[in-house]
């Protein structure tokens, strides 16, 4: 139980009569990385956005380090503030500077000292290589930078877990290795992470499980090697041979 | 020598073309010009319609002749570029021209030439322009209604004061800033409000005032001491305390009775009017509207059922109802639901119904800003933790406003726009004076420059407005 940090049972998702997510049982130990892959359509991103609640479930239970998300919400902005989420399209507060960015729900949620906070966000922005843009506008930045500085605008709440909903498919090609080094030295400092991406290449390097949906069902769950040597479904396979 | 065609004006011959086309327009204004200021018709000895066209056909040949492109020389190429691009846009702007040259010499002569302004009658008005004496002599009243002209310096002052306060901002200091907007939304309308509920309409309420005025200094100085923390807190709570203490406990009635202090001449709001009345009416509109208007959005938005639909219902009854008989209900159906010995002063009644009605308009369109947001401002607002209020305050709010400046900007001009209405209810800001000077026996006939003048008046006004919004949007203005 103890490094079990998520534990969904039996969860049922519909958004009106079409189900998109069907019986997904998943559980996931502390500092693990999961990499979660399929066709678009398939429930990829509807599964992570019902981890830190953004959608709501009907049916199962979902639990976060050890609260289950009801629909409580004083509860869920506990939870929300330890489960960092990186979006497809960055999500940066356009009004705000990346500092501000930053600093804003540390300030706010955490009511964490500015100097504190500013403190913790330069530190964080040095990690992922942008300090230098700090007093700038998101509009003011490329896509790769503004992802990285949504990178560490999650990590300034000092999150449990990290959830990416395809951080790189929004890039282009040249940006996608910045974001995709920025995820890289996160997932090696220990971050517990589930990644939601189209990157094998990222999935083989730090990875320490893949799975794979299709049609709102979680198709196959392996080891990374295990699951890109010798897939077991046919579904997977035909996913595969398409892919790489 | 090139061969000129005049079909087909080229650089070849750029100075014959010039000169050519330039004395036809010059010449076709020219006679445009002496038609109307000196009322001489030089080409009269043409047949009846070839003489009326025949300046606008001088002029289309002229602007013809000189439309050369990348001729070198600057101005040309800024007027070919601007106004003569085609023969439609030329024959556009000729138009233009002479119809403003045909309009100047009327509007002249009423205005300035033919209009009077001397002496302090209407037997000095014998010319056929303006009377603006009218004006003069009405002058005191058009600003201050019938306000008494002794008490006017009330008016003037509490107006230079407020004026001054409200400018604060522009001096503050870098470390003040941070407070400026608590001063701006709390304590300056609460000045504001004891400025002109109490000042100008004097009375024995007018030691209210004074309790007011001192309590707000009171606290402001100390207000520097308190931690920021705790700042919001501070200023709803110490001003009202320090009033209601000042009032109840220090200064009793009695003192008041001994005759330690004379009160101002009491001035019931009936009486207020003129422009005055106007800035009075339109102030506190705008400040109550707003926030009436930004919750009736957001709570139209809300997921609860009971505040979802009271917003929807307070929205449209608004909307759907026209001002005027909101005002004339507010004045004589409203008092009926009151406790009959519970009164509420007309104007106060008049500020709350325009507030309420204008408050619909603001909210539907601030409700516009909030649907232009991407849902993904939500979902990374929600992701870091932060709760409704939160994420409303510190995200969703100051993106959405930004967008709607122009929107809000147009609700606030319609807003000053309609306070003539509140003649119905016997309330006379400027227009209504207007309506009452031209009635007087003495000065009848002088419509026409009193709804000039108003006209004026409000066109400085609202342009003012239109003006400092359009910064405010530059001002507000990042990336996306």
């Amino acid at each position: 139980m103890s490094d079990k940090i998520i534990q969904i049972t039996e969860m049922n998702k519909w958004f009106g009569d079409f189900q998109v997510l069907k019986n997904i049982n998943l559980e996931v130990e502390k500092n693990k990385k999961i990499v979660v892959c399929g066709p678009s359509g398939s429930g990829k991103s509807t599964l992570i956005r019902c981890i830190n609640r953004l959608e709501e479930h009907q049916q199962g239970s979902i639990i976060v380090d050890g609260n289950e998300l009801t629909e409580d919400t004083k509860d869920i902005e506990k939870i929300r503030a330890e489960v960092g989420m990186v979006f497809q399209q960055f999500n940066l507060f356009p009004h705000l500077s990346i500092l501000d960015n930053c600093t804003l729900a540390p300030i706010w949620v955490k009511k964490m000292p500015k100097k504190e906070a500013e403190d913790l966000a330069l530190q964080h922005l040095e990690k992922v290589q942008i300090a230098d843009q700090a007093n700038k506008y998101p509009g003011q930045l490329s896509g790769g930078q503004q992802q990285r500085c949504a990178i560490a605008r999650a990590l300034c709440m000092e999150p449990k877990i990290m959830l990416f909903d395809e951080p790189t498919s929004a890039l282009d090609p040249e940006m996608i290795k910045e974001v995709l080094d920025a995820m890289v030295n996160l997932a090696k400092a220990g971050m517990t992470m589930i990644v939601v991406t189209h990157e094998m290449g990222f999935a083989k390097e730090v990875a320490d499980e893949v799975i794979f949906m299709d049609e709102g069902m979680i198709v196959e769950r392996a080891e990374t090697k295990e699951f890109f040597a010798n897939p077991k479904s046919d579904r997977t396979k035909l996913f595969l041979s398409q892919i790489l | 020598m090139n061969k000129l065609n005049f079909l087909q004006p080229d650089k070849n011959n750029l100075n014959t073309y010039l000169y050519t086309g330039t004395i036809l327009v010059a010449l076709s204004i020219f006679i445009v010009f002496i038609n109307s200021f000196f009322k001489k018709d030089l080409i009269s000895f043409l047949p009846g319609s070839i003489s009326f066209f025949l300046p606008l056909i001088l002029g289309f040949i002229g602007l013809h002749l000189i439309r050369i492109d990348y001729s070198g020389l600057k101005f040309l190429d800024s007027i070919n570029k601007n106004i003569n691009t085609n023969n439609f846009n030329a024959f556009l702007s000729l138009l233009i021209v002479f119809v403003v040259i045909k309009s100047l010499p009327p509007l002249l002569s009423w205005f300035i030439i033919d209009a009077n302004i001397a002496g302090d009658s209407k037997d000095v008005c014998t010319g056929s322009g303006a009377c603006w004496t009218y004006i003069k002599i009405w002058f005191n009243r058009f600003m201050y209604g019938m306000y008494p002209n002794a008490e006017q310096w009330r008016i003037n002052l509490s107006f230079i004061a407020l004026a001054f306060l409200g400018t604060i901002g522009f001096f503050a200091t870098e470390k003040f800033k941070k407070y400026l907007t608590l001063y701006y939304v709390v304590v300056y309308p609460i000045i504001a409000f004891f400025f002109i509920f109490f000042f100008i309409s004097g009375g024995p309420i007018f030691f209210d005032f004074s309790y007011g005025i001192i309590a707000a200094v009171i606290s402001i100085i100390i207000g520097f001491l308190i931690p920021s923390k705790f700042k919001m807190y501070y200023f709803i709570i110490v001003p009202i305390t320090l009033y209601i203490l000042l009032k109840y406990v220090f200064f009793y009635e009695e003192l008041i009775e001994l005759g330690k202090l004379e009160a101002l001449e009491w001035v019931e709001t009936g009486a207020w009017g003129g422009l005055s009345l106007t800035f009075i009416v339109s102030f506190f509109c705008l400040i109550f509207c707003f926030p009436i208007g930004l919750f009736l959005s957001l709570g139209r938005r809300s997921d609860f059922p009971i505040i979802k639909y009271f917003s929807i219902g307070m929205i449209e009854f608004w909307r759907g109802v026209p001002l005027i008989t909101v005002l004339f209900m507010s004045s004589v159906m409203f008092p009926m639901f009151l406790p009959e010995d519970m009164f509420i002063d007309k104007l106060v009644r008049v500020i709350i119904a325009i507030s309420l009605f204008e408050a619909a308009y603001v909210a539907e369109v601030i409700r516009g800003g909030l649907q232009a947001l991407p849902r993904g401002q939500y979902d990374a607002a929600k992701s870091l933790g932060m709760g409704y209020w939160k994420m409303h305050i510190l995200v969703i709010l100051p993106q959405a406003l930004k967008l709607v400046i122009p929107g809000i900007a147009n609700t606030f001009l319609a807003l000053v726009k309609d306070t003539p209405l509140i003649f119905v209810v016997g309330l006379l800001e400027i227009v209504g004076m207007l309506n009452l000077a031209k009635t007087n026996p003495e000065w009848l006939g002088f419509a026409m420059e009193g709804y000039v003048f108003a006209s004026v008046l409000f066109f400085i006004i609202c342009y003012a407005m239109s003006k400092y919004s359009y910064n405010l949007e530059q001002k507000y203005k990042t990336e996306r």
